[in-house]
């Protein structure tokens, strides 16, 4: 199935809902990006995995509008798109989980979900309340994640229901592509493995694409379609996960720490 | 064996959960509730200073409680936007004596009711200038609205040349205005009752307690967080002017020393006293009232009772200390999931 699909994809234009070329950011002296090209393919799950300081979270900043690119050039759904700001990258379906979440401790689990896109009554504008609750359940129930009750403070939510509660809110506002970064970070196997169901089951939907942030290869070979690697500011390997492994990964992470070693 | 272990705990912890006794459940009710404990303090007051003066609670002393409580819990409604933003206006009790003054210049050439939005106006400016430097100069609020409480402390007595005027009077503005009596109390029921609402049940509340919950994460989500505080800065202010113009009209008199440092902390503290912690994220506009409620009791209370304006503060100091104590501890179980 996987590969029928493959093959489709290499015969045909494949349809991508992103695409970036030759992106290059700059801080001051330090190249943080210096040239990445990227692809995501409608309805893929693409595995991001690169060490620390390679420039992860740059890139997702890039893509989500949260910094503008020095050079190259950003398409979606094959239009070419200069984005200025978070919010036009949102209004165009870009969506990002970033690692703090962005939830609010303090508030229900419903207010979380709506939160900045509220609903309200006519003609007074005051907060929907019941309406949210039946939506946010509904949205849980479809996820199939196990919250104890949406009234409940999000503050006192385990690690992995507050990250599917993050990644609800981004699919359930229209998210036609989504930034996973570093879901899995500090979280137990029960948990992670919640989150990793969690994105094979919105694979399975195809209605999303996934770029997933890792640290741990094994999540990557786990969901991801295909998996990328960011080293120096640029995409240094790019293989279908059916054609690659945990151990040429880490081979090649291992051969950076060598030759760092004798550089230096 | 080990199963059967797990079981037995959990049947154990399940009874103890499912048969808490009346006093534990009173006890849960005054934790979760915020407001709640906060009620049967002014009620246990209230009913302590009765059964010692039966004068406590005659038609007149009635009054003058109302006339202690409604100023205060106006300013300390629009404080605990502020508070719950993670903000202060350490110039509000100024802005409280500014807007009569600014309203009294202009009513020399300018009739009433604009005069009355004229110094409303002009302490939504003040508001404005205090979030501007907060949020966009990025100076603590603590020291902007420090800064404001000086400079507009000297304006108020220029602006005066040091001397009382008499306020407007005599028309039915001025009666409504707090010139009545109750019209006082009855503004502040009314704008408790509309703050109330504002932050618990329309989009701007909900965005109050996500930029002092969360303020990186609610500027992710979404919210404009500059706004916000902004806003709330603004309204803090033009509350405080509002309360100042009602204690004008009804004391007939504009004060350029009224106000100042003493309403503020006052309202400062029945703020935190029902409920709201100064950290942000969280708090009540009826745990304010009523908080003002029990401060105001307090203070007539004692006075009834011959007890010194010093002794009162002393108990207003340790109330205070008890409320934040409360206040860490039930937040630290609260957070712990216990509560």
């Amino acid at each position: 199935m996987a590969q029928a699909r493959q093959e489709d994809n290499a015969t045909d234009a494949p349809p991508e809902a992103l695409r970036a070329e030759g992106i290059v950011k700059r801080f001051g002296a330090l190249t943080a990006l210096s040239g990445v090209d990227l692809h995501l393919r409608k309805g893929e799950v693409l595995g991001l995995i690169g060490d620390n300081g390679a420039g992860k979270s740059t890139l997702i900043k890039t893509i989500t509008g949260f910094h503008r690119p020095d050079e190259g050039q950003m398409y979606v759904d094959g239009e070419p798109v200069s984005l200025r700001s978070v919010a036009q990258a949102r209004a165009l379906g870009i969506e990002t989980v970033f690692q703090d979440l962005a939830l609010i401790s303090e508030l229900s689990v419903y207010h979380n979900m709506f939160l900045n896109s509220e609903l309200t009554l006519k003609p007074f504008p005051l907060l929907d309340n019941r309406k949210m609750k039946e939506r946010t359940k509904q949205y849980i129930d479809d996820m199939g994640v196990n919250i104890p009750s949406i009234d409940t403070q999000v503050g006192r939510l385990s690690g992995g229901q507050r990250q599917a509660i993050a990644v609800a809110r981004s699919v359930y506002s229209n998210a036609k592509i989504l930034l996973l970064d570093e879901p899995l970070a500090a979280m137990g196997a029960k948990e992670g493995a919640m989150i990793l169901d969690l994105v094979q089951k919105l694979k399975n939907e195809g209605q999303v694409s996934i770029i997933l942030i890792a640290h741990n290869y094994s999540h990557v070979f786990e969901v991801c379609d295909r998996v990328n690697l960011l080293q120096h500011g640029r995409i240094s390997y790019d293989k279908p996960t059916s054609e690659s492994s945990v151990e040429e990964l880490t081979e090649l992470v291992v051969a950076e720490y060598r030759k760092a070693r004798t550089t230096s | 064996m080990a199963k059967q272990a797990v079981g037995g705990d959990v049947g154990a912890s399940e009874s103890a959960r499912s048969s808490p006794g009346l006093g534990s459940r009173v006890a849960e009710l005054l934790l979760r509730q915020r407001e709640a404990s906060i009620f049967f303090v002014a009620i246990a007051l209230a009913v302590y200073f009765q059964s010692s003066n039966s004068a406590f609670l005659s038609s007149g002393n009635i009054r003058s409680l109302s006339e202690f409580t409604y100023a205060t819990a106006i300013i300390s409604g629009g404080l605990v936007m502020l508070l719950i933003c993670g903000e202060i206006d350490l110039s509000v009790g100024q802005a409280y004596g500014f807007a009569p003054i600014a309203m009294y210049l202009a009513d020399q050439t300018l009739v009433l009711p604009v005069a009355v939005i004229v110094g409303l106006l002009a302490t939504a400016v003040i508001g404005l200038i205090n979030g501007v430097a907060t949020v966009y100069l990025r100076v603590p609020s603590f020291i902007a609205t420090l800064g404001m409480f000086f400079f507009l402390g000297g304006v108020n007595v220029i602006l005066t040349d040091g001397f009382p005027k008499t306020a407007p009077s005599g028309s039915f503005l001025t009666e409504i205005l707090g010139g009545a009596d109750w019209s006082g109390i009855a503004w502040c029921l009314l704008i408790v009752l509309l703050m109330h609402i504002l932050l618990n049940r329309t989009r701007w509340g909900l965005h109050t307690f996500a930029t002092g919950g969360n303020p990186v994460g609610a500027s992710e989500a979404g919210v404009k967080t500059a706004k916000i505080k902004v806003g709330n800065f603004m309204l803090c202010s033009a509350l405080g002017g509002f309360a100042g113009v009602l204690d004008a009209l009804r004391i007939g008199s504009i004060d350029p020393l009224a106000g100042g440092p003493n309403i503020m902390f006052f309202a400062v503290s029945a703020a935190v006293i029902g409920g709201t912690a100064l950290a942000g994220g969280t708090g009540t506009i009826i745990g304010a009232f009523l908080g003002t409620v029990v401060l105001s009791i307090m203070q007539n209370g004692f006075s009834l009772q011959g007890v010194s304006a010093y002794t009162f503060n002393v108990i207003l100091g340790i109330a205070i200390l008890t409320a934040m104590t409360l206040n860490v501890y039930v937040g630290s179980l609260r957070r712990s999931g216990r509560v």
